[in-house]
């Protein structure tokens, strides 16, 4: 049964009951008491009304990701109760408002069952009818801080915080509140419960944050000033956080904006707007997930013959089609690297979890205008809108942006002859670019039809496949410069199976490998990072004779890629595919690792 | 688009602007267009007004989407940026352009199958949105391209090239623009260079966007008996509603006022526009009154030309919080480190 300090704790709620800020508020005093902890909030596509869940892993070991168990569960929602009670771990509990009697709902005798009556006693206490609702949740953490052994004055800390000085009356009701569910539990039951939250430290140099706004923070300090974008769950929250930074820190001397933010009327729309600015110059980008990405192909077609540079975050959710827009999934891996009609293949980054969210937003923008190219960084959901304990983002004070190869007025004011846009002085397969009202001798004209490597119109046999040639050339060439995967050897021995995977499924790959070690068997990993695949990927595969491919879609789509990418030996490629909406858990891999292995020996 | 360079031989004579360029430094690529098509007067018209406002040519930022008319942007201007964009997607292409560069001169050329069909909806937000840009629409009611299929200004009843009569009511840019909110809406036409220019020049001063709907007859497509966009339909039913002329800043505005008759008005670089009423009914400042007029006219099969709408009082940018200079020197962000600290202060 679960430790002190190793346990999982659902809560199952009402969408749009204010139950989100109550889980924050509980997920981060663990935090703030030392101890390592996730959070996930699987939520539905809906307003108000339908079941939500959230999801805190209390973890010294520091796995932070989904263990696929649940220790405790906070059941608050009549409509999943029964749900949500099978789903307990055999000796854990189950929590609920006892103000409704579910006496001969509660069918299973392998758990402890805990009943406050949170209604009732907020209902007395609070008077408003919303209040009543909101302050419900409150209690409930209240209640759990007694039974789990939480930091009162910590939770007192957090709501001052919350609330601030503008809203500061409000921290007096929520105390109210969580004294309510608190005192109710120390005097009905004992406290804490055997399994609780000890005080650690385990956190320092550590914090609490989203990828989407690590992301949109990563843009701002890289210089982004140009964003277009259409709304669309669940890149949004890129947006907002990027207005907001750029409202507070991207002004000249004399308080005017530099920058320039679009809501555009669709994401064809977002696009072009993108490719526009970035052909003027700017650093620009959007933000969207797989359904804008289908809009957006037509001018990502255009941005890769063009030479344009763009940066487009791709905050992956489940389809196909509009599918589960609040769910998370990694099936647009195929959708980005080839987006575009024609022979397109474009730059992907895949961050792991926030902090690489905002390094990779940052490199984002030097790939997209160093190689002239619609540059993707491609997360998910889970990274995305999830609160993930991260160690702390660093700034590198020598960073300066890579603008590329851009002609300026004197280097054109010296040149000799005519400007050739789509030629490879170098042989690095970049070309040189100029910019629009810079330079007389710099104009020439864009355009997505067959061009010549001045730029010029031509339907020339040679002349098309010489600029189609090097754009490949090009692609080669960012192999160098794109991030490494990120390789890691059993420290043993050499073993015979590896693990490949990518972005989100990284957490869950660790705890696996970890367990399994434990079991007795190791697996050397390898996580890609990006997307032309490298060299030392290959290397990877050839070093094992099993490797299995870990990803979060249907159809094994980094599988297929690396085979077609790599030539990689088919047989060798064991997918573990997870697809259902939820993020995946170490229990899974472990699981279809072992039934690999238990199959293969039985054949 | 094909693109073949013109011969740079200046007459010795030939007039120049300010800057000391004549207006064969304004040209671009040869045509490759059918001779005698409309778009290649527009273009022509194109060179002359924006010689005559003495703008550096690498100063303009041309663009356009796909179409016979989307070539035309290659056959002005050599020195500018131009980009021809993918089909009807032209405006999103300038906004994103000039919310990084607003200090640019944007003309956008188009065509009535690319800003009125596939790009109709981006069409309507460049409007809306008040891009800083003249937009010209050249109008045939066809696409050449694809061989003579209707687009969506041809009148019902028109007839195609080899019979066809098409069915469906027209969309009407010039209407379409005022009920949109666009401070400058005219309409002219390619075979008439003396209207055309001046609401070009005039097009390109106003601050906002700047909507010319110019009928361009396509020869090889749509100028025979039974279309509405052709040569000689067009001069059978041209109604000019009004004279524009345009005079520049600083030069002593001579304007035969009679009271009823015309109206200068004032741009914001001190430029004038001096509108001569043809039709006495005629309001161009009343939006209302303009739509009725226009519509008065439609019923009467009417192509009424000449600056139909302008709201002096216009403003101009995308948006309210347009940023006043170029952003594309790549704005570096004073002290990250302490940002980056910032906000992380409040993650713990």
């Amino acid at each position: 049964m679960p430790q002190v300090n190793d346990f999982t704790l659902k809560i199952a709620t009402v969408n749009g009951t204010g139950s989100a800020s109550a889980n924050g508020l509980l997920m981060k005093s663990i935090f703030r008491m030392g101890v390592p902890v996730m959070g996930k909030n699987y939520f539905p596509s809906n307003i108000q009304g339908l079941p939500t869940w959230y999801e805190i892993r209390v973890t010294d070991p520091g796995h932070l990701t989904r263990a696929g168990q649940v220790h405790f569960m906070v059941a608050m929602n009549a409509e999943t109760f029964a749900k949500d009670q099978a789903e307990i771990a055999p000796g854990g509990y189950l929590f609920y408002d006892s103000t409704w009697p579910r006496t001969r709902e509660i069918t299973r005798d392998d758990i402890t069952v805990i009943g406050v009556p949170l209604a009732e006693m907020i209902n007395h206490h609070f008077v408003e009818p919303r209040t009543r609702i909101l302050m419900k949740n409150v209690a409930y953490v209240g209640a759990l801080a007694a039974l789990l052994d939480l930091d009162l004055d910590i939770i007192e800390q957090l709501l001052k915080e919350t609330f601030g000085e503008k809203k500061a009356k409000l921290v007096e009701p929520n105390m109210e509140a969580v004294h309510i569910g608190y005192d109710y539990a120390k005097k009905h039951y004992d406290c804490p419960l055997p399994l609780h939250v000890k005080k650690a430290d385990m956190t320092k140099g550590h914090v609490i944050v989203d990828g989407n706004t690590t992301a949109a923070l990563g843009a701002m300090l890289a210089g982004a000033n140009v964003a277009a974008w259409y709304p669309i769950t669940p890149s949004t929250s890129v947006m907002d956080a990027f207005t907001s930074f750029c409202a507070k820190h991207r002004h000249d001397d004399q308080g005017q904006p530099q920058y320039k933010i679009i809501q555009a009327e669709d994401e064809l729309a977002a696009c072009g707007m993108v490719l526009g600015a970035g052909w003027m110059g700017a650093r620009a980008f959007t933000a969207t997930s797989g359904p804008g990405i289908s809009l957006m192909n037509e001018f990502i077609s255009f941005g890769y013959y063009t030479e344009i540079p763009a940066v487009i975050f791709d905050i992956q959710r489940v389809g196909p089609s509009t599918g589960m827009p609040t769910r998370t999934q990694q099936s647009d891996i195929n959708e980005c690297a080839y987006a575009g009609h024609g022979d397109t293949r474009h730059i992907c980054l895949y961050p792991a979890d926030p902090r690489e969210a905002f390094d990779f937003a940052i490199r984002s923008f030097d790939l997209a205008e160093h190689f002239q190219t619609p540059v993707f960084v491609v997360s998910d959901l889970d990274i995305g809108m999830n609160e993930w304990m991260v160690p702390e983002l660093k700034w590198n004070e020598s960073y300066r942006p890579d603008r590329g190869k851009v002609l300026s007025a004197g280097d054109l004011d010296k040149l000799e002859g005519r400007f050739g846009r789509y030629q490879d002085p170098d042989r690095d397969g970049i070309p040189w670019r100029t910019l629009p009202g810079v330079h007389p001798k710099g104009a020439y004209f864009t355009r997505g039809s067959g061009h010549s490597e001045h730029g010029t119109y031509t339907e020339d046999a040679a002349e098309y496949q010489r600029v189609l040639d090097r754009l490949r050339r090009k692609f080669d060439t960012a192999r160098k410069f794109v991030p490494a995967p990120y390789i890691d050897y059993a420290r043993s021995k050499p073993v015979k199976a590896g693990i490949i995977s990518l972005g989100s499924c990284d957490l869950a790959v660790k705890e696996a490998r970890h367990n399994l070690k434990g079991k007795g068997t190791e697996f050397d990993y390898c996580r890609i990072r990006a997307f032309p695949f490298t060299d030392d990927i290959r290397q990877f595969i050839d070093e094992h004779e099993t490797v299995f491919v870990i990803e979060q879609n249907r159809d094994a789509q980094l599988k297929a890629m690396l085979q077609a990418e790599l030539d990689a030996d088919a047989r060798k490629l064991v997918p573990i595919l997870h697809y259902n909406g939820l993020p995946i858990a170490s229990m899974h891999i472990e699981a279809a690792i072992e039934d690999h292995f238990r199959e293969a020996e039985a054949s | 688009m094909s693109f073949m360079t013109k011969p740079k031989v200046h007459h010795p004579n030939l007039p120049k602007n300010k800057l000391g360029l004549t207006t064969r430094d304004y040209e671009g690529g040869m045509s490759t267009l059918c001779a005698g098509c409309g778009h290649d007067s527009i273009t022509a018209g194109l060179i002359e007004a924006v010689w005559a406002l003495d703008i550096e040519p690498h100063k303009v930022a041309k663009m356009s989407g796909i179409g016979c008319s989307s070539k035309t942007p290659a056959y002005f201007l050599r020195e500018a940026h131009g980009i021809n964009a993918v089909h009807g997607r032209m405006p999103s292409i300038a906004t994103g352009a000039q919310a990084a560069n607003p200090e640019l001169h944007f003309i956008g050329v188009s065509g009535d199958g690319d800003s009125l069909n596939i790009g109709f909806g981006q069409f309507a937000h460049a409007i809306r949105r008040d891009v800083n840009m003249l937009y010209i629409i050249e109008n045939n009611g066809v696409y050449g391209l694809t061989k003579g299929q209707f687009s969506a200004s041809a009148d019902v009843g028109s007839k195609a090239k080899y019979g066809q009569v098409n069915e469906n009511p027209p969309i009407d840019p010039v209407l379409t623009a005022i009920t949109l909110g666009c401070g400058f809406v005219a309409r002219g036409f390619s075979g008439d260079k003396d209207q055309l220019i001046p609401l070009i020049q005039a097009g390109l001063k106003h601050n906002g966007f700047a909507l010319i709907d110019v009928i361009s007859p396509c020869v090889a497509f749509n100028d025979h008996e039974g279309s509405t966009k052709s040569y000689a339909h067009t001069r059978e039913y041209f109604h000019p509603a009004i004279h524009t002329d345009f005079i520049p800043p600083r030069e002593e505005i001579k304007v035969e006022y009679e009271k009823g008759k015309a109206m200068p008005i004032e741009l914001h670089d001190g430029s004038t526009i001096v509108l001569r009423k043809i039709d006495v009914d005629h309001e161009p400042t009343n939006r209302a009154a303009a739509i009725g007029y226009l519509e008065r006219h439609r019923e009467a099969q009417e192509i009424v030309t000449g600056l139909l709408y302008v709201n002096e009082d216009h403003g101009g940018g995308v948006g309210d919080v347009m940023p006043p200079k170029s952003l594309t020197g790549g704005a570096a962000i004073r002290d990250p480190k302490k940002i980056l600290e910032t906000f992380q202060s409040t993650s713990r």
